[in-house]
């Protein structure tokens, strides 16, 4: 499938219009904040036009992730080169860009996700030029990712979110910003470390044959990764089930796990959200955290399938912990902030239970439940915020009896408590029970331990709910009013998704089925 | 005779114009002592002069001066990058506060840098010890006398002092070096020296004390663990461009030589190959010696640099841990390794060059040269805010800037040689590196400024000079590709 405008590919143009954005932001003068935000909306809106183009076009009988040719709208240009010289040979980078059924639904979410943040962003008085500037490089970060089918690229992408997302926490957060984003920080430029020098080995590793010329090519073409015959004689990564290759794979695997983030990688992750401002709460779990089971998808799991079944059962067990302990650990909250930073370790958990499984059931369950989690998180963390602007409180006892004062901002966000609970008839059901099925055919005993999670999740959800917005109204809340137009706006579109996806979840799945079964198989089969 | 010695005349032209130009500041400061910064426009004209030269001169290789100076694409590189950095240092200097108080004698400044550049031309291109030996001394002297110049502030002197002394005693060691060297290879020439080598000498232990010896110069001069006690104490003493002198230019120089001596005289010519290389001497490990060195630059310098408060002091840890990174391109010894380093050092001298020249452009305007005094910086000054910002994380080593690139190329030859141990120290001391980069952001931007505090605008020269150093930082971050082939034909050294 191809589609171009201007001569330009869509994935370029979904990529770089908020990096166009953020040019047009610097341009303008500081003081005219409205022609920023709308700026901003408007390149995020296109962005949103783009997924919408992608999403009619994608052609879901196609397998993609080791096979260049069933890729979509790929775009593969020449970066960088350099002729051989007699002591080192032809230096190739490649701008290439490819999607397939692993990377749809995650653009679909970025762009959605990133739209909706920008409306809620909308009151941020402090810096604007600045704020807007760094928001937009931070979703072209962010959709470059889920593009990107070179390593170099995807690895660039990856670092370019850091330093945005570490002035807007910093910059914009809360009393305890610069500990929480510098925490962040660090936590995630040492996975970064890890994949450089985990990518490093790997081009060294892998070399492909140019037909042209009959040269061997040092490459960082993922998909050429992936291929067990490009792997030159006495690499270190060459071979299957080596030392080296199972180090390659746990360096990557701390990397993406702290995105996740996986226990024990996690404690960043309650800091960051509780002192985020709420849009950037809203990026970081609603995307953000899908970028870590998108790279173990994408590169840990067909590059290093040896590797990746020697240590699926760790993988496993840490994801059950995280289920449980994030779980719990919600519950002992009483920062409504905190609380959801906690339910969503607990539900990646549950997207690498079921990645883990690999098997199709799983595997589907799991990426749906990466797209499930990103839009029913957004909503809760937009629930707060709500709160939070009109009372600058967060804490569930400082509550109360908000349903009614605000029904309508109550019953919608009730909705999202419910899709986080796992309500049958809403997305979140849908996802983790294929999750779990999946993996009850691989482990029994994990899946046993994991699916009590879910009762915890039902306690402190419910729990919340009944401070937050039953009971009694506090004297000091009893003029709070409901919520505004821009408010409702990017409430609707999640809940709508919600709702849809709960009773009638085909169309997500039709998106990936072919691609995750062509990935178990592949994965199953050791790369062949 | 006559006839060879007039046709290497041609290839010695970069280094002749520096020498005229070293006498025509003396007699432009001589003569109109009314425009102070006369002698340093004549000082920019020359290196231009220079430059222009050096892109003419005949591209072929060649040894000139019976075997004496090197012409060829890699000093050519060299002494592109050491005019460029230069022609930088002189730019700040017209735009220096600190040199301000100095006006009367600022001719002098400008006849040392120029000494000071002549001695490091010298430095990459020359292929006999003595002249090595010579060349060093001229940079070394001349750079005394500069981190001294600023003699009101008594760091200044003290450094200055520390400097002579340290200098004095490791520029004797090596001289020691040197004649053992001689002495034991009766050779003069890198390549003498070499075919003495490969011929074997039957004097192991020799060899190795000699090249012991000649290391600690080396060592100096680069600034790496444990000979770099003096950089920090320098550095603080200096004004800002000599202290951005010693960190770039006088590195680059260092390199060069470096790598040119070790290249020629110790690899056996007959195969490039990993192996056999550093082979020659029995004995010790050499690769193994300089290893270690590197990786205790990077874990010193970066470890220390933490609890630094001065922003000078700071970037003289960071130039110690980026000596330290360069080192590992050094270990590998094949053109793979070299080439990674030149590239390395062409990144660092916009990326470094451009930190201390903010860090410059605000003790201009707010004489704050602690990092505490940094708080709310990027919100008075939001330009040289950002470019600093972009400095530092290049200095880190973050993608998009060109920092990464450096490092992901140095990393990368460390690699594919099998340096495993000595890439994870570099990834953890880069992850180090983070702390001490980003406080200084955290200071410009988390902290607002007190109300009485204006906003700083920076003069239309001053942005000019900070975009020069920008721009290469950013683009070559995205696009390498004319550095990599800049970088890949400037190997060639004559002898390797």
């Amino acid at each position: 499938m191809e589609f171009q405008l201007f001569g330009i590919g869509i994935l370029t143009w979904i990529v770089f219009i908020p990096i166009a954005g953020m040019l047009v932001v610097l341009l303008l003068p500081d003081k005219n904040r409205t022609a920023i935000r709308i700026t901003a909306v408007t390149a995020t809106g296109l962005q949103l036009v783009f997924a919408g183009i992608i999403f009619a076009l994608f052609d879901r009988t196609k397998g993609g992730i080791n096979e260049a040719e069933s890729f979509q709208f790929v775009e593969k240009f020449s970066w960088i080169t350099v002729e051989a010289v007699p002591w080192v040979g032809r230096i190739e980078i490649n701008y290439f860009m490819g999607i397939d059924g692993l990377s749809v639904l995650m653009i679909l979410l970025t762009s959605l996700i990133g739209f909706i943040g920008v409306i809620s962003s909308w009151n941020i008085e402090k810096m604007v030029k600045g704020y807007f500037a760094l928001y937009l490089l931070l979703v072209t970060g962010m959709m470059g990712v889920f593009v990107a089918l070179d390593f170099f690229l995807f690895f660039i992408f990856w670092e370019v979110m850091l330093l945005p997302m570490y002035f807007l926490i910093g910059l914009w957060g809360g009393p305890r910003r610069e500990y929480a984003a510098i925490k962040f920080f660090i936590y995630t430029f040492v996975g970064g470390i890890l994949m450089l020098l985990t990518m490093l080995a790997l081009y060294f590793s892998v070399a492909y044959t140019d037909t042209a010329t009959g040269q061997s090519v040092h490459t960082f073409n993922i998909l050429h990764m992936m291929n067990p015959a490009n792997y030159v004689e006495g690499g270190l990564l060459s071979g299957v089930d080596t030392t080296w290759r199972y180090v390659a794979w746990m360096a990557l695997f701390i990397n993406f796990a702290i995105k996740i983030p996986l226990f024990p990688f996690h404690t960043w992750l309650p800091d960051a959200h509780v002192e985020a401002p709420t849009p950037i709460s809203v990026i970081l779990a609603g995307v953000l955290l899908k970028l870590g089971t998108y790279g173990l998808l994408r590169i840990n799991f067909p590059i290093f399938p040896d590797a990746t079944a020697y240590f699926i059962y760790f993988m496993a067990a840490l994801g059950m912990i995280s289920i449980i302990y994030g779980a719990f650990c919600a519950m002992a909250q009483d920062d409504f902030k905190k609380l959801i930073a906690y339910s969503s370790i607990s539900h990646m958990g549950i997207v690498v239970i079921g990645i883990a499984a690999l098997n199709t059931q799983g595997m589907v369950g799991g990426v749906l439940q990466m797209f499930n989690h990103g839009i029913i998180t957004a909503v809760l963390f937009l629930a707060v915020g709500v709160l939070y602007d009109r009372t600058k409180k967060r804490g569930l006892y400082d509550f109360g009896g908000i349903a009614n004062q605000m029904p309508l901002y109550t019953g919608l966000a009730m909705i999202g408590m419910f899709a986080a609970l796992g309500l049958p008839g809403l997305n979140g059901f849908v996802s983790e029970l294929f999750s779990f099925l999946g993996a009850f055919e691989a482990y029994k005993w994990i899946t046993i331990i994991s699916v009590t999670g879910i009762i915890i999740t039902a306690g402190y959800i419910l729990w919340t709910i009944q401070r937050v917005y039953l009971g009694s109204t506090p004297e000091n809340l009893t003029s709070l009013k409901d919520l505004t137009p821009r408010e409702i706006l990017m409430f609707v579109p999640l809940i709508i998704l919600i709702i849809l996806l709960g009773v009638y979840p085909a169309p997500a799945i039709e998106l990936m089925n072919s691609s995750l079964s062509h990935l178990v198989e592949f994965v199953n089969n050791g790369g062949q | 005779m006559v006839d060879h010695t007039i046709h290497s005349l041609g290839f010695y032209l970069p280094e002749i114009v520096m020498v005229v130009t070293l006498c025509a500041i003396i007699v432009a400061d001589l003569l109109i002592k009314k425009r102070q910064q006369v002698s340093g426009i004549v000082l920019l004209a020359g290196l231009l002069l220079a430059g222009v030269m050096l892109f003419f001169q005949p591209a072929e290789a060649e040894s000139v001066f019976h075997d004496s100076i090197a012409s060829d694409p890699y000093a050519a590189f060299f002494k592109a990058m050491i005019l460029l950095s230069a022609f930088f240092i002189v730019l700040y200097s017209l735009n220096s506060r600190e040199l301000e108080e100095y006006r009367a004698r600022i001719g002098e400044f400008y006849m040392l840098i120029a000494g000071m550049v002549f001695g490091m031309l010298m430095m990459v291109s020359s292929t006999n010890i003595l002249l090595m030996f010579l060349a060093l001394e001229i940079t070394s002297i001349s750079s005394y006398v500069l981190a001294g110049f600023t003699k009101k502030n008594n760091k200044s002197s003290e450094g200055s002092l520390k400097y002579i002394i340290y200098g004095a005693v490791s520029s004797g060691i090596m001289l020691y070096g040197f004649t053992l060297l001689i002495g034991v290879t009766s050779a003069v020439d890198i390549y003498g020296i070499n075919e003495a080598l490969v011929q074997g000498t039957g004097q192991p232990l020799l060899l190795n004390l000699s090249v012991l010896m000649i290391i600690v110069g080396f060592g100096f001069k680069i600034a790496a663990v444990p000979f770099h006690f003096w950089a920090p104490d320098v550095y603080e003493g200096s004004s800002f461009p000599v202290a951005a002198l010693l960190a770039v230019a006088s590195k680059i120089a260092a390199f060069g030589m470096l790598m040119r001596f070790f290249a020629v005289s110790f690899i056996d010519s007959s195969g490039v190959s990993a192996d056999g290389t550093w082979d020659i001497i029995d004995g010790l490990h050499w690769d193994l010696l300089l290893g270690v060195i590197a990786a205790l630059a990077m874990i010193l310098g970066n470890l220390t640099a933490l609890k630094q408060d001065n922003i000078k002091r700071m970037l003289a840890y960071s130039s110690i841990a980026h000596a330290g990174y360069l080192l590992m391109g050094v270990v590998l010894l094949t053109s793979e390794g070299i080439s990674t380093v030149m590239m390395y050092l062409f990144i660092y001298l916009f990326m470094n060059m451009g930190a201390f020249y903010v860090a410059m452009l605000f003790y201009n305007t707010t004489g704050a040269e602690s990092i505490e005094e940094y708080k709310g910086l990027g919100i008075r000054a939001p330009l040289a805010g950002v470019a600093l910002t972009i400095f530092l994380v290049s200095l880190t080593g973050l993608p998009p800037t060109a920092g990464f690139v450096a490092k992901l190329y140095i990393f990368g030859a460390a690699i594919s040689a099998g340096w495993i141990w000595l890439v994870t120290i570099a990834g953890i001391t880069t992850i180090i590196s983070l702390f001490y980069y980003i406080r200084v952001v955290r200071n410009m931007y988390f902290f607002e400024p007190a109300p009485d505090q204006e906003p700083i605008r920076f003069s239309l020269y001053s942005r000019i000079v900070l975009f020069a150093l920008l721009i290469p930082t950013l683009v070559l971050g995205i696009y390498f590709s004319p550095l990599l082939k800049a970088v890949r034909d400037s190997v060639s050294l004559i002898g390797f």
